[in-house]
């Protein structure tokens, strides 16, 4: 799959929904998304609990929970179509070998019962093939990969005698022996410090380098994105409603919601002022959105935000957002001001 | 500076957790000022013992040595009933997770007034109903609530209900811990706001614990950088970040992920290694560097951090 910018496509989403049976409603997690995933890239998913992020990254795994299904969409990797698979035989082809993935919780994804070095091994031995003397072998090389010093020591240990920061390598190094084409971070470092968030995002990327991965980041904490990120994907109430490369998702941001996102930020503030805040709160998904579903807690909404769903727009070649803001016949509407000044900022940034 | 009220004083503070061979210092000689009316931020990692002071301070944990005294008077150790009964009152603590710190069984009516009935801290009734509406409304949150569960509420909405039970004691000091990271961004703000009009309105004194800086950097005053224990750097909160002195401030601060893609991808992160001090015939001390500005060095690192200051590096 060659796109028209000549970069060729890994994994494609279209006009995805995935809905939930919860207690004889339904729910609509994901309306209709879209997205492209190049090969080689990082794209970030940004976007508050909720806002279903998570879902979609689990409904290319094959790991939704068992009220979910998919309503009506594709999901198309190499010859295949996720969205119509449905037994475990099926995913197992893809799970692990192909799309594989880093949690959040070191904590929880690792079994306590059995040495790390027996559990980054399983995955050598069940994808790579190999067998006793060179399957602990390439078990040690990946524990050095992934900056664990005194590796012979260290695989005979429990997950106990580990750090969070160690645990989460190891938890990496068990999605890299599987050797997959795509790595999916869901939020890789909520659960550490800075200084080894900073460190395990550090060796993500050597990773990512190192082994060719296209890799998958979803998280809320915009600092991480505007580390790691080529592209971005903003979601809000199961769309995604800004889609453009890094700097243009930060710098020149279009879509409201992205405003209020960034101008929360805690660093965008001016002390002793009130920080800027979204009112009100996520819409109810149990019930139909009309129009956009950002209209009601939108200071810049248009009456026709209320009735119509707006369709991408296009900012650029890479960039789009969902939002009437940018049809032509539009009021224009400048962002917040102290936004004005962050964009500014990044564009001087843009020209050095 | 001189002439501000000191509210809080902490005096070389100790505490330990276990005995014997299981002794474990969590914290060492601590010592701090907190003044009226300020937010006073500690900051540190997992496991540094930020948490455990905050703790000591509302008498949870036991302090091993040293002293905490509130308004002058001493607040640890052995103390009279009536002295317990009114710093109960007047020191208060909001947490970190609020889905895990309400009690799910309790109706919000309960949770808020609990404080106030173990303390005979109303006249009658009414008095105690109309002290809960006033939490609640000073809060952002309808009256109404008073009569659900938490289950019902979302966690910024719940982490508000946390705050009314600390507001309606009516406090002169809170210890904030942590609590905005279990939210979302959009509803950090939210809180971070209600947290600053309180103050403003109610004449608080925060004690924030967090560890993320770019928070402790928009609400806080002053600063102490907190590593396994032990306070390494204290100061204005805009010092730490514009004169961090201390290796590992500097290391902290260089890691905190900042959303601009093109300073993040060209910044440098520093690691700290604690084994670059030699503190082995030469201790360290808690010295102030410039006005208001302490960090834990020994004599021949205060010379070289000192040069550094006046060179402006």
């Amino acid at each position: 799959m060659v796109d028209s910018n000549g970069k060729s496509r890994i994994l494609s989403i279209q006009n995805i929904i995935i809905k939930f049976k919860l207690r004889g409603q339904v729910l609509t997690a994901i309306r209709d998304i879209s997205l492209d995933l190049y090969k080689g890239e990082s794209l970030a998913i940004v976007g508050e609990s909720g806002s279903g992020k998570s879902v979609l990254v689990k409904s290319i795994m094959g790991l939704l929970d068992k009220n979910g299904f998919i309503d009506q969409g594709e999901i198309l990797y190499k010859d295949y179509d996720l969205a119509k698979f449905s037994t475990e035989k099926d995913w197992l082809k893809i799970r692990g070998k192909e799309i594989a993935m880093v949690t959040q919780d070191p904590m929880t994804s690792l079994n306590p019962l059995k040495t790390v070095g027996k559990q980054i091994e399983e995955c050598v031995v069940l994808h790579q093939g190999l067998k006793g003397k060179s399957a602990y072998d390439q078990t040690l090389k990946l524990l050095t990969d992934v900056g664990i010093h005194d590796v012979e020591k260290r695989y005979k240990q429990y997950p106990h005698e580990f750090s969070g920061g160690m645990r989460q390598r190891i938890v990496i190094a068990i999605a890299i022996a599987c050797n997959p084409k795509i790595l999916i971070c869901d939020e890789p470092t909520t659960a550490l410090d800075v200084t080894i968030q900073a460190q395990i995002l550090q060796l993500l990327k050597n990773l990512q380098e190192k082994y060719g991965l296209t890799t998958i980041y979803i998280t809320h904490d915009l600092g991480v994105v505007a580390k790691v990120a080529d592209r971005i994907a903003v979601m809000y109430a199961g769309e995604i409603i800004e889609v453009g490369k890094t700097h243009e998702v930060f710098f020149d941001g279009k879509h409201p919601y992205t405003w209020a996102l960034l101008s929360s930020l805690p660093q965008l503030g001016a002390k002793g002022e009130e920080l800027y805040s979204i009112k009100g709160t996520p819409p109810n998904l149990f019930k139909e959105i009309k129009g956009d579903a950002f209209a009601p807690r939108n200071p810049f909404a248009l009456n026709i935000d209320f009735v119509e769903r707006p369709p991408f727009f296009k900012v650029t070649d890479t960039h789009f957002a969902k939002t009437w803001l940018l049809h032509s016949d539009a009021p224009k509407v400048e962002p917040p001001l102290s936004l004005q000044e962050f964009f500014e900022e990044g564009r001087r940034y843009a020209h050095d | 500076m001189i002439n501000r009220e000191v509210l809080l004083e902490v005096k070389n503070l100790n505490v330990t957790f276990g005995k014997g061979k299981n002794r474990y210092q969590a914290i060492s000689d601590v010592s701090f000022n907190i003044y009226k009316g300020e937010t006073f931020g500690l900051v540190g990692e997992s496991g540094s013992g930020k948490t455990t002071i905050g703790r000591a301070i509302m008498r949870i944990n036991e302090v091993t040595g040293g002293e905490i005294l509130f308004k002058g008077k001493p607040i640890s150790g052995k103390i009279s009933k009536d002295w317990d009964r009114e710093i109960t009152q007047k020191i208060q603590m909001i947490f970190q997770d609020p889905m895990a710190s309400l009690n799910e069984r309790a109706k919000v009516d309960y949770i808020i007034s609990e404080g106030l009935v173990n303390t005979k801290k109303y006249k009658n009734e009414a008095d105690r109903l109309e002290k809960v509406r006033n939490a609640l409304l000073e809060v952002g949150l309808l009256p109404e609530f008073a009569s659900r569960f938490p289950h019902e509420f979302s966690g910024g909405q719940r982490q508000r209900i946390g705050i009314a039970r600390a507001l309606v004691m009516e406090p002169e000091f809170v210890i904030a811990d942590e609590p905005i990271s279990a939210l979302d961004v959009s509803i950090r703000a939210q809180v971070l706001n209600l947290l600053s009009n309180l103050q403003k309105q109610n004449d608080l004194t925060y004690l924030f614990i967090a560890h993320d800086l770019s928070i402790v950097r928009f609400i806080t005053d002053r600063t102490a950088v907190i590593y396994k224990g032990e306070i390494v750097e204290l100061a204005d909160t805009e010092k730490i970040f514009s004169n961090p002195i201390h290796p590992y401030t500097r290391a902290l601060i260089s890691a905190v992920p900042e959303p601009n893609p093109y300073k993040e991808r060209a910044k440098t992160i520093e690691i700290y290694d604690p084994k670059l001090h030699d503190y082995m015939k030469n201790p360290p001390s808690f010295v102030e560097i410039e006005e208001g500005h302490f960090v834990l060095a020994n004599e021949e690192e205060i010379a070289l951090y000192r040069k550094r200051t006046t060179i402006g590096v």
